[in-house]
């Protein structure tokens, strides 16, 4: 953890020494959210409201979302990237070092700028929060923390499959994309609203429903449900398999004798 | 005109260029098939979230459903001719790793150089995507599928639009790429110029359904010239004078683009040779 830390303020030493390049990205991913925030208050100044939501309680599912997604990606960039530093040998150094293989790839890479994607998160969070008739108590609270939290492990775990299958091909991996940034995107509506057959997939095959749609219901108050403010922690339980199939992946690299 | 008369002039060489980098850009196959899946599922998903909006209040939809559909699905089938975020590394690292010395030594003028690579490389991967996307598109029920378009009229003036609004969103570009020479990281403004295309293009949000005043100024700007036009007249948003019009306003946005471009670049080659390079 230590080493981590370490890591850490090497990363953001870097980061801060190109003040003006860290700045405008910032400022670009910034504008990149927003533009999707425009097009919601958009879509909402039209239609006022859809199944049931209003433009209160959208914001704050998109921004629990990109919260998580923010989160996950700025920890977990080393996965996210992992496809050159197999092709470009890095993997290999990785492999000879006597620590865990894991660390070092989280380690390789923190990325800040997206902070920007986070500011404009919070800043809907906070509109989410004021606007909407959400009753703010102790276990909304909890609740909210713990879809933020269930959120970044689901993404992050994403990042290791992705990272995980560039151990078998580096081919064709942008279909990965559809579950990472196209949950983002998709992810800023509540799920329901894209009919059953989504719902289905998001809950069973990827449990994105288990930290966006179904606390979210208890949040609003959908539901009296408070069971559901757990779920993201069920959710969690896809660390499992993901890390079997990295576990998996590393295996089969050294087998092949690189 | 005279910028037009040297391209034809010179157009063997631009054309062999074209071609190298459009044969070059067929043989990604693999990607090809990656980014159609990927485009499958935003096509869908569109679908899907328009359609709970048009449940909620058909009557606020500035259009029909089956006109939605078609826009999105060529929307996607196009993406890679009017796509904002994709920008060719190449041409940015030779700005800032030094290597626009050697483009320089070429006897062709770098502005169209970059131009014509530009095309070449959009034009092949929309080659390769466009169909199976249509295919598709077409095989869905109504209102979720592709449909013929508004009329022949509407049919023809699609392809000429198409064609300009692809040409505005490559000169656009080239704006992008000359800026670098000022501002020594592509980054920022890659970013800030994607985020205005993407959403003044109608890509975050078909123009339509923007509030009323604010569409009229967001129509008038370069970014409406690109895929919004020929997408509308596609599906018989945009009909009769208003073809001509937009026709019109995507020519001005050319010649605006490349004239604003040609002396831009002037002025960063004048500083570069300054430096000794």
């Amino acid at each position: 953890m230590r080493l981590y830390m370490k890591f850490f303020g090497i990363h953001l030493k870097g980061a801060m020494q190109y003040k003006l390049s860290f700045l405008l990205t910032t400022i670009g991913q910034f504008l990149v959210s927003f533009n999707v925030f425009l097009g919601i208050l958009f879509m909402f100044e039209r239609f006022n409201k859809v199944k049931g939501y209003n433009l209160s309680e959208v914001l704050l599912c998109y921004s629990i979302v990109l919260i998580s997604y923010s989160l996950a990606e700025m920890f977990m960039r080393g996965f996210d990237l992992f496809a050159a530093t197999i092709s470009n040998g890095e993997f290999d150094r990785i492999l000879l070092r006597p620590r865990s293989i894991i660390l070092l790839v989280v380690s390789g890479k923190i990325e800040f700028t997206r902070f920007g994607r986070m500011l404009q998160a919070i800043l809907m969070l906070i509109y989410g929060i004021a606007k909407s008739k959400v009753d703010w108590d102790a276990t909304r609270m909890i609740t909210v923390t713990l879809m933020i939290i269930g959120g970044t492990i689901v993404f992050g775990c994403l990042f290791v499959i992705y990272a995980s299958i560039c151990f078998f091909t580096l081919e064709g991996l942008e279909f990965m994309n559809i579950l990472t940034d196209g949950a983002r995107e998709y992810g800023k509506y509540p799920i329901n609203i894209y009919g059953k057959g989504v719902l289905r997939f998001c809950t069973f095959l990827i449990p994105y429903t288990l930290f966006q749609y179904y606390p979210f219901l208890y949040l609003i108050g959908r539901t009296e449900a408070w069971q559901s403010m757990f779920l993201p922690v069920v959710g969690c339980l896809f660390v499992i398999p993901c890390f079997l199939f990295w576990r998996y992946g590393v295996r089969h690299y050294k087998s092949t004798g690189s | 005109m005279d910028y037009v008369k040297s391209i034809y002039y010179d157009s063997l060489k631009y054309f062999s260029l074209f071609r190298i980098k459009f044969i070059a850009g067929l043989q990604y196959r693999a990607a090809a098939v990656a980014g159609i899946a990927t485009q499958f599922v935003w096509g869908i998903m569109g679908l899907l979230l328009y359609k709970a909006f048009y449940e909620a209040d058909a009557s606020s939809f500035p259009m029909t459903f089956q006109a939605l559909s078609s826009y999105l699905w060529l929307q996607q089938a196009f993406l890679a001719l009017f796509m904002g975020w994709f920008f060719e590394n190449d041409i940015f690292q030779s700005i800032t790793e030094g290597g626009i010395a050697y483009e320089l030594c070429r006897p062709m003028d770098l502005y169209t150089m970059w131009l014509f690579r530009s095309m070449a490389s959009r034009v092949s991967k929309a080659v390769l995507r466009c169909m199976p996307i249509l295919l598709f598109a077409a095989f869905l029920p109504e209102p979720y599928g592709i449909r013929l378009p508004a009329g022949v009229i509407a049919g023809v003036c699609f392809l000429i639009t198409t064609i300009l609004g692809f040409l505005v969103v490559i000169t656009y570009g080239m704006l992008v790429y000359i800026s670098t020479f000022f501002t020594y990281s592509p980054a920022g403004v890659r970013m800030v110029s994607v985020s205005l295309v993407e959403f003044f293009g109608g890509a975050v949000l078909p123009l339509p359904f923007l509030p009323t005043g604010i569409r009229q100024v967001v129509e008038l700007l370069p970014f409406a010239s690109m895929q919004n036009v020929p997408l509308r007249i596609y599906t018989g948003d945009i009909a009769g004078m208003q073809i001509v019009k937009s026709m019109g306003l995507q020519l001005f946005w050319i010649v605006v683009l490349i004239w604003t471009g040609k002396k831009l670049i002037a002025v960063a080659l004048k500083r570069v040779v300054v430096q000794g390079g």
